[in-house]
């Protein structure tokens, strides 16, 4: 039986990831740094979340809390975070480390120093396996090189045996996924996964995790900087903003028919040119200082549609079609026929 | 990997032999006359002339070197002004007396070290980390001999548990260190010597360990299921190398001896030896010590090289 057929059916409508209300901030003796300030969002097992957002908005800061890898003495966490049927708050360490790896996977950024450069790749996908997994040195072993080739690493018995040094970025970030999906995970994170390799290797990266996803049924929430990647494969989009989402949707309907005015402006600056790649830095002005206790909307004094009562209401998701939502009180204004 | 070794080893060869010139020359630098010492203040220029002929002292410097690098090849390195006995043998019975100590320090100081080091570098900050860190200031920062007089006092005056001094019954010819008559006097100047390097170390290994530890796979490692022992051992692992090299090099530093603690302890090692030989001129003796002694180092050094690139992948070794 293939996993795809085990995971339940969307249809069943029991979420994968539920996060309500998820607040982080960072303290330390000289300063707080709310770095996360109110999300919440659900994923249906199988779904491909991606989360756009600015450099500093918040968008690792979540994932690493999904997972519950934040520093536990500086960042303090509240709020609702549940992955399948584990309360991600709720557990110990103990059995947080049971799930992770198991239950929840993720991707990292950089692949040059995301592998341990002193033990061999076989050996680190192993160790993941026999963390997990009931089986002994050799069956490890073997899933090991099935999974390498599941991730179509060429010559995968002489990579088992290769150091993280002597792959390309391309193969090392291959090997990255192929570590994060040994344990045939339910829900991959995976932040910024591409954004370290050049843009051939980029395409075939990310047409690989597409693949894979899609195979094993599983729940994938991507973090990019590129809206041509989000475009490309997500199901439904989450636009952060200075610790928040600002807009969430499918991806037809953030992309398409954006109504937040950070989405729009975001968009315009691609939507236009040659889409592909352009990063999310055409909106004047600068994100705030998440140092700072925000009064009102934290987009205000970059919006073009801002007026004197932004400033001081703090605004709540506003439903504007079906599960597609955004954080404004100048909904009506922003709804532009021109742009579609 | 054994082409790499055996490179490293030929490369030490050209090492070697630089340190004999820096041995044979730094002896001439120092001011004072090494003939002068064993001849009465009354003696004529003619006693001083003959002495010298008789050592050698006469020719010039490079021909005195390509004669002793002739004989030191071969293991001969002259015979002490002072004693009349052959360098080579009193250099080596020196030496293995400051190896029982040596070795001692190293078997206490190392584990010790590691464990702290590591257990500080884990738990940055908390009151393991500051335990630790206390004790590797107090490690490096103790003098020696100070130490050396307080333990005597304490537990050979006071309380009587242990010797004073010296080798044992026996003395340092027919020392048995499996004998507990005789370990027992090893113990306090092995305490006294145990001190610098585990500080040292200790320091060494927090610092590594934790930078290791805020290396990002770290996080791989803990978004993969580790447990903190699992993380632990990467990061141990990790740091290894740079650990070796600090083992390595304080492993050298104490094979030279140390002058006070083995004045204190009256523990004739090489520090005695080096220093009873640069006080009585005794020029053959001082190069040889300093040959022994300084092969010694590059011998260590080579060793602590291979075992770096046996433990690190990163290190080429074609
Ligand atoms: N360990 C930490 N301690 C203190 N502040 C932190 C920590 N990690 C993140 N932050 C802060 O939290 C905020 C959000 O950071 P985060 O890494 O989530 O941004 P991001 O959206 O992932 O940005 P990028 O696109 O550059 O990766 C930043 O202001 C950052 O300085
Ligand atoms: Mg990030």
């Amino acid at each position: 039986m293939s996993l795809a057929q085990a995971i339940p059916d969307v249809a069943t409508k029991a979420p994968l990831v539920q996060v309500r209300d998820l607040h982080v901030s960072f303290v330390s003796r000289e300063e707080t740094v709310r770095a996360v300030n109110g999300v919440s969002f659900d994923l249906m097992p199988g779904e491909v979340l991606c989360i756009i957002g600015e450099s500093g908005s918040g968008k690792s800061v979540t994932m690493r809390a999904l997972m519950r890898l934040l520093p536990r003495k500086r960042a303090v966490i509240t709020g609702e975070l549940r992955v399948g049927a584990h309360d991600m708050i709720a557990l110990d360490e103990r059995r947080l480390s049971e799930i992770r790896g198991s239950v929840v996977s993720m991707v990292f950024q950089e692949p040059m120093t995301a592998l341990d450069p002193v033990y061999t790749v076989g050996r680190q996908i192993t160790e993941t396996i026999l963390r997990h997994q009931r089986c002994g040195r050799r069956t490890a072993w073997a899933r090991a090189l099935e999974i390498l080739q599941l991730v179509r690493i060429p010559s995968p018995e002489r990579r088992l045996h290769a150091y993280p040094h002597e792959l390309s970025g391309g193969l090392r970030q291959r090997a990255l996924i192929a570590m994060a999906l040994s344990c045939r995970p339910s829900l991959l994170l995976a932040d910024e996964p591409t954004t370290a390799l050049d843009a051939t290797v980029q395409i075939q990266v990310l047409i690989l995790l597409r693949k894979l996803q899609k195979e094993f049924g599983m729940g994938l929430i991507f973090v990019t900087h590129d809206l041509g990647v989000a475009a490309q494969i997500a199901d439904r989009v989450a636009v952060m903003y200075a610790g928040q989402i600002v807009e969430e949707g499918s991806a037809r309907d953030v992309l398409m028919q954006p109504r937040h005015p950070y989405t729009i402006g975001m968009l315009s600056s691609t939507v236009t040119a040659e889409a592909r790649g352009r990063d999310i830095e055409a909106i004047a002005g600068s994100p705030p200082d998440m140092r700072v206790l925000m009064q009102g909307c934290s987009f205000a004094p970059r919006c073009r549609f801002s007026v004197a009562a932004c400033s001081t209401t703090t605004p709540e998701p506003v439903a504007v079609g079906d599960r597609h939502s955004a954080r404004c009180i100048r909904l009506p204004e922003t709804f532009d026929p021109a742009a579609r | 990997m054994w082409y790499y070794a055996a490179r490293r080893v030929l490369l030490a060869i050209p090492i070697a032999l630089g340190v004999t010139v820096i041995c044979f020359c730094l002896v001439y630098l120092a001011p004072g006359d090494p003939v002068q010492t064993l001849l009465p203040p009354d003696a004529t220029q003619a006693d001083v002339a003959y002495l010298k002929k008789v050592y050698g002292f006469d020719k010039p410097i490079p021909v005195q070197y390509a004669k002793w690098l002739g004989r030191a090849v071969t293991g001969d390195l002259g015979t002490s002004i002072q004693t009349n006995q052959p360098v080579l043998r009193e250099v080596l019975r020196a030496l293995s007396h400051t190896l029982v100590l040596s070795i001692g320090a190293v078997l206490v100081a190392y584990p010790l070290a590691l464990a702290l080091g590591t257990l500080a570098a884990f738990t940055i900050g908390r009151p393991p980390d500051r335990l630790a860190t206390a004790i590797s200031v107090f490690g490096v920062s103790i003098p020696n001999y100070w130490l050396g007089i307080v333990l005597i006092i304490v537990f050979a005056v006071k309380l009587g548990a242990l010797p004073v001094a010296g080798m044992g019954p026996n003395g340092s010819d027919s020392f048995d260190i499996t004998r507990w008559a005789q370990f027992r006097y090893v113990i306090l100047p092995v305490v006294t010597t145990a001190c610098v390097p585990l500080g040292i170390i200790m320091r060494t290994t927090r610092s590594a360990v934790a930078e290791v530890l805020s290396q990002e796979f770290i996080q791989t490692l803990r978004a993969k299921g580790l447990r903190r022992g699992a993380v632990l051992r990467h990061a141990v692992r990790n740091a290894l190398p740079q650990m070796l090299a600090v083992m390595g090099l304080q492993f050298g530093y104490l094979v030279g001896g140390s002058i006070l603690t083995e004045t204190i302890f009256t523990w004739p090692g090489t520090g005695l030896l080096l220093s009873k030989s640069i006080l009585t001129r005794d020029i053959p003796m001082l190069q040889g010590a300093m040959l022994v002694l300084a092969l010694c180092f590059v011998g260590i050094n080579l060793a602590v090289d291979l075992l770096q690139t046996a433990v690190d992948p990163r290190i080429k070794r074609a």
